[in-house]
């Protein structure tokens, strides 16, 4: 299973390393959302330091969105998904290997996302230990959950209205744990108030790997 | 009419009586608890007639959230399992997810009904408030994963694993929520009403309440059930009524035995 995971996210970061599709077009779209954010908000400073956490986890939510489309339209053509399904890889490893693959591109994402966050809303980091633990746990929640939709999607006509549309209430709780978590990191709230949102995050992204390991086959099979 | 000579039905007569007797029960039952709810029940002391919500708005919840919503998550995993795959857990599954959606939206409208008066607002951010909602979007995904046209079988896959990924956010949700309101949230209304100082005929009337809407879940959850059946059956004749159109194009003017006349009926349908 660990070495199938190891070549499913292998293939898809080579894939990106030469196509670029991800860090050239998704990071750049969830930087332009803080900017619209922030004409959204208006130039008043404190109530962007205020809304920052919640902005960088809406934009690392939709940005999620297209990473995983992105995954798994990497497999749309040439009937690649059938070739990735009788290529007798386990499973549960495809579905590591892509969560582990749209996990990666996302914290890439995300450190740029909070450079941005720092440049552009005048946040502060007060504790970098907590925001980098709840970024962590909350990217690969959203990875696993996120892939295993993409792969209940994948192979629809409608897979690009329907993702979206299944994926975002199921990861409602990444964005509120995220957020809570976030405002302690940035100092908005005071103390360890972000620790439970913390386990919060960590107990998501353990439900749904678990859960995408043990579904993935008959996952695949639908789709 | 389906057409051809298709006895579709596999329903005995003693279920069609099942069915009618449910269906009954469930009306007779919702109307003992209008009558008493409305009638015979004395107003609160605090809420005065708006009380009287709580003989529906309760109910509903309970059928929405725990009922509809455990049969689905249940019936999709049985799904699932090979041992016990069987269509029946498909159709249980999408009439309660279905039904389900029906009574959830219910209780929001019904509770923001409520709010409105007591609370003075439509809509509040409460934490049961929000994950209700949060719910009703993720049944609707179920409903529109169902919708995808498709092979039966991938199709019930899908929506079992839609169903059950579902199901498994519903805690984290529920926590999530809950925690972030536990600055605000104080005790609910409806805390207050179901102290153990609840008027005698008000608990009976709640009870059959909750009586009422389960016997009137379970009906539309059978009626459903049999749509799904009946609607799997016109699209298996459909198909067959198509394929003997196709034969007896080929076969000229030489009319087919049984197939020409099945597509003729067929296209009367």
């Amino acid at each position: 299973m660990w070495r199938d995971s190891v070549l499913v996210a292998g293939k898809d970061l080579r894939i990106e390393i030469r196509s670029r599709v991800v860090l050239h077009q998704v990071v750049p779209v969830a930087v332009l959302v803080l900017v619209l954010f922030a004409f959204a908000l208006g130039p008043d400073r404190s109530a962007m330091v205020q809304a920052a956490p919640g902005l960088f986890w809406v934009a690392v939510l939709f940005a999620s969105v297209l990473a995983v489309q992105r995954s798994f339209g990497l497999e749309a053509p040439e009937g690649a998904r059938d070739g990735l399904r009788l290529s007798g890889l386990d499973p549960a490893g495809v579905f590591l290997g892509k969560t582990a693959a749209v996990a990666l591109q996302l914290v890439i994402l995300e450190v740029v996302l909070t450079a941005g966050v720092v440049v552009l809303y005048g946040s502060h980091v007060r504790s970098y230990g907590s925001i980098v633990v709840a970024g962590l746990a909350g990217t690969f929640g959203l990875a696993a959950a996120g892939t295993l939709y993409g792969a209940l999607a994948a192979g629809l006509r409608v897979r690009e209205t329907l993702l979206p549309f299944l994926f975002l209430p199921v990861a409602a709780p990444v964005l509120l744990a995220g957020t809570r978590a976030w405002q302690s990191g940035l100092g908005i709230s005071a103390g360890h108030a972000g620790d439970p949102w913390v386990r919060l995050l960590l107990v998501f992204a353990a439900v749904y790997l678990a859960l995408g390991v043990v579904i993935f086959g008959p996952l695949q099979e639908a789709s | 009419m389906i057409p051809g000579d298709v006895t579709v039905a596999p329903w005995s007569r003693r279920a069609t009586w099942g069915l009618r007797a449910l269906g009954i029960g469930a009306a007779v039952a919702l109307a003992a608890t209008i009558w008493l709810g409305l009638w015979v029940t004395p107003p609160d002391q605090v809420q005065h007639n708006l009380v009287r919500l709580v003989y529906v708005h309760p109910p509903i919840a309970w059928v929405a959230l725990y009922l509809a919503f455990g049969i689905a998550a249940v019936s999709s995993v049985l799904w699932l399992w090979p041992r016990t795959r069987s269509r029946f857990w498909d159709r249980l599954a999408v009439s309660a997810v279905e039904v389900g959606t029906v009574f959830t939206a219910l209780t929001l409208v019904t509770g923001s009904i409520w709010g409105r008066p007591t609370w003075g607002l439509w809509w509040t951010w409460d934490a049961r408030l929000t994950s209700t909602a949060l719910l009703l979007v993720l049944l609707l995904g179920y409903l529109a994963v169902r919708r995808v046209p498709g092979d039966p079988d991938a199709r019930a896959r899908r929506s079992a694993v839609v169903a059950l990924v579902a199901a498994v956010d519903v805690p984290i949700v529920h926590f999530s929520v809950d925690w972030w309101h536990t600055l605000h949230q104080g005790a609910t209304v409806l805390n207050a009403n179901l102290s153990p100082t609840i008027h005698g005929s008000m608990a009976w009337t709640l009870l059959l309440g909750f009586i009422a809407f389960t016997l009137l879940f379970a009906w539309m959850i059978a009626i459903r059930y049999r749509i799904e059946v009946l609607s799997e059956h016109l699209q298996d004749s459909e198909l067959d009524v198509a394929l003997h159109e196709r034969w007896a194009e080929g076969a000229g003017p030489q009319p087919s035995p049984a197939g020409g006349a099945l597509a003729v009926s067929g296209r009367r349908a």
